[in-house]
Parts: structure tokens; sequence; C-alpha cells
């Protein structure tokens, strides 16, 4: 499992090809405009990547995890900020596929697949976060459709993304986890609005806003799985969300790191290249180090999760936390070793920093991860 | 219309490229091997045609056996088929000899059109696909920018000195084509994973019917003889500005015939 196969270098030599033609050139540029680049999306689509483990009979790639997380790692180094709403977009597709009917995934996966429609995953609320069981968001039967009523807080995608993936309360409010339902929600549902999008530190590339849901009225035949199931299909797409949001961490701390060891091959001082003084060859070993020690947990993870491993869940638990704490320390890092340089804007390890950093908070906290890896190896 | 393009590994032009210094022929462990860039043109303009015009396209290399690469590139791509002529005695053929053992190949196929590109990155001669016209009879159209086919003829764009000139032949042609002819496409993911599954036929001399003795090193018509490598940049020329500046550098650009 430490070599890639032919294919997989394939996929991953076009996935780099592809994130150096269309994104890296203009990832700069669309940090400071707060640019959504849905054309380049839509090329993406093209390729493949937006149902890459969704079955092929919709549209899908058919790959495994590991693909996936090499093919976003790659797309990173380009620009990480746009992997990882590609890794959103292919949890929400992937639920689809998972837990649709056969009539929701025709309907829904060819367009997603292609990136001509994009998706967003709503489950955070403004008061329910890393306890998401306790999203008061109310679904309420009325015949043969379910009226939504709630807001959905941090939702990547959102005014952009054509379909929803609302979780939502069926049962009463002491129902806890096992009173969620999912929705699939179409954009230009009556009710559907979607507040500003967020002033933020990094991750511009992509819009983040509310979604507010006033009296939505969601079909029967858009209800995702059945009645009670929406928190555990909620959680069995995350496990792939953090595997992918760990390789999206890689893939832009290794660009870090290139462009670091390019700048400290060129940068003199005290007459000496950077690159040759001791103390920074030290820094640099153990940024290769780590990023690889994260890199090996999460091909790891990834194949635990092919396997359908009983403990799955634990092991993208430990990838996520290590790959996204690596990730931005050595970015972070690149950034001290550039100097003044990695402060500026315009060498794009800011930028970087800025971008690795939410990963250590979102598709759950690497507190929520330590949670999850006690819970596995201590018991409740 | 069923196309053939013929495609050949090269070492990689982003790394240092090296020649032995024995027999000045390429080191190809020096450098990444690759598909030479213009075949991949050659490849998007040969699935162009037969996205519209129906038909299939093949693949086609010479070269070791690690051109396998090379061929899973353009199988990616979208060809068909692939066609693999190797053999130990090929190492070192020349143009002419390239050509004849092309051109064996080539007959088997039954194509209505042979695209190749103008010249390899490598070997630059940019005579084989003249010779493998001339060989198999057919007309050959080169150095092609722009092409279509409307029925049993084609119509290209053919750059010439100081200008293009439009070109008209009858099928089935050997074409050969420059980089204004098409951007590639990226190879898909289904491309990609289906790669492995399409059909690759290895060739040798023996099941060509071409004499060992009239390929290889031995049996070329001509060989490197003496050769240097590039010498390292130079720090090239300094102008200090004292107002004149931007004269001396036209002056020292028109003296090289540059302006």
């Amino acid at each position: 499992m430490f070599e890639l196969t032919d294919d997989q270098r394939a996929l991953v030599e076009v996935s780099r090809d592809f994130a150096a033609e269309f994104l890296a050139p203009d990832a700069l540029e669309w940090d400071r405009t707060k640019h959504f680049p849905v054309d380049v999306l839509a090329k993406a689509g093209g390729l493949g990547m937006g149902g890459m483990y969704v079955r092929e009979d919709v549209g899908g790639s058919g790959l495994s995890r590991l693909d996936a997380a090499l093919i976003i790692e790659a797309l990173a180094a380009g620009c990480p900020t746009v992997a990882s709403y590609i890794s959103i977009h292919n949890m929400v597709a992937w639920m689809i596929d998972r837990y649709g009917s056969q009539e929701q995934r025709e309907r829904f996966l060819p367009e997603l697949c292609e990136m001509t429609v994009l998706g967003s995953y709503c489950l955070t609320e403004p008061g329910a976060g890393s306890d998401a069981a306790a999203l008061t968001t109310r679904a309420v039967r009325d015949g043969e459709e379910y009226v939504l009523d709630g807001v959905k807080q941090f939702i990547s995608g959102a005014g952009a993304s054509g379909v929803y993936i609302v979780m939502a309360r069926t049962g009463d409010a002491a129902s806890g986890a096992s009173g969620i339902t999912a929705f699939l929600v179409e954009r230009d549902a009556a009710g559907l609005s979607f507040g500003p999008n967020e002033a933020k530190m990094g991750w511009n590339a992509q819009p983040t806003r509310p979604v507010i849901l006033e009296g939505v009225r969601v079909p029967v035949t858009h209800r995702l799985g059945g009645e009670g199931q929406g928190f555990r299909i909620a959680m069995s797409g995350l496990n792939g969300g953090r595997i992918n949001i760990g390789a999206s961490s890689l893939g832009g701390a290794q660009s870090a790191l290139d462009r670091t060891l390019q700048y400290m091959s060129e940068r003199t001082a005290f007459g000496k290249r950077l690159d040759q003084f001791q103390a920074l060859q030290f820094s640099v070993a153990d940024m290769v180090t780590e990023l690889e020690a994260a890199r090996l947990l999460l091909w790891r993870a990834a194949d635990a999760l092919d396997r359908k491993a009983p403990d799955a869940v634990r092991w993208c638990a430990m990838a996520k936390r290590l790959a996204t704490d690596t990730g931005f320390a050595v970015a972070n890092q690149a950034l001290q070793l550039h100097g003044g340089y990695g402060y500026l804007a315009e060498y794009g390890i800011e930028k970087l920093v800025r971008d690795l950093r939410v990963h250590q908070i979102l598709e759950g906290t690497n507190e929520i991860m330590k949670m999850v890896i006690a819970r596995d190896v201590i018991g409740r | 219309m069923d196309i053939a393009v013929l495609i050949k590994q090269v070492p990689d032009t982003y790394g240092e490229r090296r020649l032995h210094e024995t027999d000045w022929s390429l080191d190809r462990a020096a450098t990444d091997a690759v598909i030479d860039e213009i075949d991949t043109r050659g490849v998007e303009l040969a699935l162009t045609l037969t996205e519209q015009h129906g038909g299939e396209v093949t693949a086609v290399t010479m070269g070791p056996d690690g051109a396998t690469d090379a061929l899973r590139k353009a199988l990616a791509m979208g060809a068909a088929k692939a066609v693999h002529i190797t053999d130990p005695a090929l190492a070192g053929s020349d143009a002419v000899a390239t050509s004849a053992v092309l051109a064996a190949a080539l007959r088997q196929l039954d194509v209505d059109l042979i695209v190749t590109g103008n010249e390899s990155t490598d070997g630059r001669s940019a005579a084989v696909p003249a010779m493998l016209a001339e060989r198999l009879g057919l007309p050959a159209v080169t150095s092609v920018r722009a092409l279509t086919v409307d029925g049993d003829t084609l119509t290209a764009e053919r750059v010439v000195e100081g200008g293009w000139a439009r070109i008209q032949a009858p099928l089935p042609a050997v074409v050969s084509v420059n980089e204004k002819i098409a951007e590639p496409r990226y190879p898909n993911f289904k491309g990609i994973m289906s790669a492995k599954k399409k059909p690759v036929t290895t060739l040798t001399l023996a099941d060509l019917g071409v004499d060992a003795d009239r390929v290889g090193a031995a049996g070329s018509a001509t060989r490197a003889v003496d050769g240097a490598p590039r010498p390292p940049r130079t720090g090239g020329h300094t102008i200090t500005d004292d107002g004149s500046a931007g004269a001396q550098a036209a002056r020292y650009l028109i003296e090289r015939k540059v302006l």
C-alpha cells in the first residue's frame, strides 16, 4: 500500500496539471476578491471530480477513497479552498448515491457529477456546532410534503449551490440524534434564502453563508433515507469528508514546503544560502517528516474506509486530526522561513496559513476528533 | 474514419537532457520519459475528427518497453486501441529505418488518415512523416495548423515560409501537425481508469517482416559522429542607462536581426 498504482499516478498527474493550469494562477486573486470559480468547477466536473466515489451508472467516477484523497491533495497544491469545496461537494454527491432512492440518484447525480449543479451540506446551526445532534431546524409532515423552518450556519457554497442536504428534526425536541431526518432542498424552493457572505480569515474562494428556511415545502420524495436516519447519514458522510479535508491540508502544506525550499535556495543571509544553515535544515527535516507521517496515516485511514473496516471512523478521525494540525503547522513554519516575505500576500504563503487554519475546525473540530478516538479506545 | 496517430516517448523537456559522450545517442535514463507534447495535439485532432465523422483512433509507437506509458496517455485521452512496436534490434534507428518499420506496421492497420507530430522534441529530424508517406505511396501534408475532412478529401492549412497555404488531398493521407493544431484535452478519470482495459498489440520486427539488418544503429544510413553539450548560459549583455538605454537596446536587437 506504499506504492501508488499506475492508475493512481495517472489520476494524480492529471489533477496536478489541472491545478497548475486552472487553480494556482488565479488563487491569490480569488482570495482577494472572494470569487467562487464555478466555471473552473464545471471543468473539474468534466474530468470526473464531481462524483469521485459515486457509482458510474449516474455519471460518477467509481473511484476509491484513497484515489480521491490523492486527487484532493493534488488539487490543494493549486488552491486548498477550491480543493476543500470539491471535497464537500463530493460528500453531498456520495450521500445521495449511498442513501438516495434510484429516482433521487437519477434526478440529482448526473448534474452534480458534472458540477454544472453544486451541492451544499447543511448540518451546523447558529446554536449547534460540535453538538450537532442538538439542532433545532424543524421538519413537520403535511400530507405528501414536509415543511422546514430554521437556520443553518457556516454553509459552504450557499447561494451558489443548486442542491442542499438539510438535516432537520422530525422527532420531538427531546428526540436527540434519533429524531433527525435528511432532506434534499433545491435552491429555487419557496422560502429558502441566504444570509450575507461571511467576512472570514481564509477560504475566500468559496462563499460561506447562513441558509434560512422559512416554511420551505419539500416533497416526501425528496427525503433522503427514512425518518430518524438523518444524523447517521450526516455522520457517515463526514468520514470521507474528514479524509479529504486532511488531504487538502497536506496538499496546501506541501505546496508551502516546496515554495520554501525554492526560496531558501535563492535567498542568502550572512554570506550563505538559507538552506545551508543547519538550524533551518533541521526545521525543513521536521516539516518533511511530519508531513509524510500525516500522509501515511491518511492513506491508511482511506484504505480502512475503502475496506469498510469496523474501526474506520476512528482512523478517519485520527487522520483528520493529524493531517490538519500538521498541515497548519508546516504552512505556518513555511511562513516563518520566508521571513517578512512570508507575511506578504504576494508570496501566497500567508494565504495558505489562513486557508488551512479552518481545517482544524470544520468537518468536526480536532477536539471532537479526539473525543471520537478516545471513545473508540476507552469506551463510553 | 479510422485514424492512426503516431506518438513518441521523449525525455521531458522540463528536465536537463543529455547525450551519451561515447556515441552521442540520447541518455534516456537522465530524464523522465513522457509522451511528446506535440503528439498529444495529434491525438486531440484525431479524437475530434472521429467525434465528427465516426471511426476510431489507434495510437502507434515504436520504442522500448517503457513506451507503453506514452501509449496509455493516448488511450486515457480517448484512443480506442494501441500498437507498440518494440524490438531490441531497433535501438539507434535513424529516420530512414524508423519510417520503414512504421510503414510496415501501418500497412497492417488499414486507416483513412495517419497523424504525426511535425517533429519530435528529441531527434528533431522532422523527416519521418514525409518518408512514411513516400513509403506508403500516400500524400504527405506536413506542418499543418488546421484540418477538416469532407468525404474522402482533407483540407489543411499548411504553414509555409512567410504564411500558410490551403492544401487539399485525397484520403488516405499522412498529416504532420504543428503546435497550433489543437489544445490537447485532459484525460478524464473514466478515460484513465479504462485505459488499462483497452487492447495494446505488441509487434516485433519478425511480426512486421522487417529485416533486422535494415534497422538499429547498424542498419541506419546516418549516425552521429560528434557532439557537444549546449554551452552554459553566459551573463548576457548589460546596458547601463545613461539616458540612451532604450536606443542602445534597440540597436543591439537590430544588429542581431531580432527587430
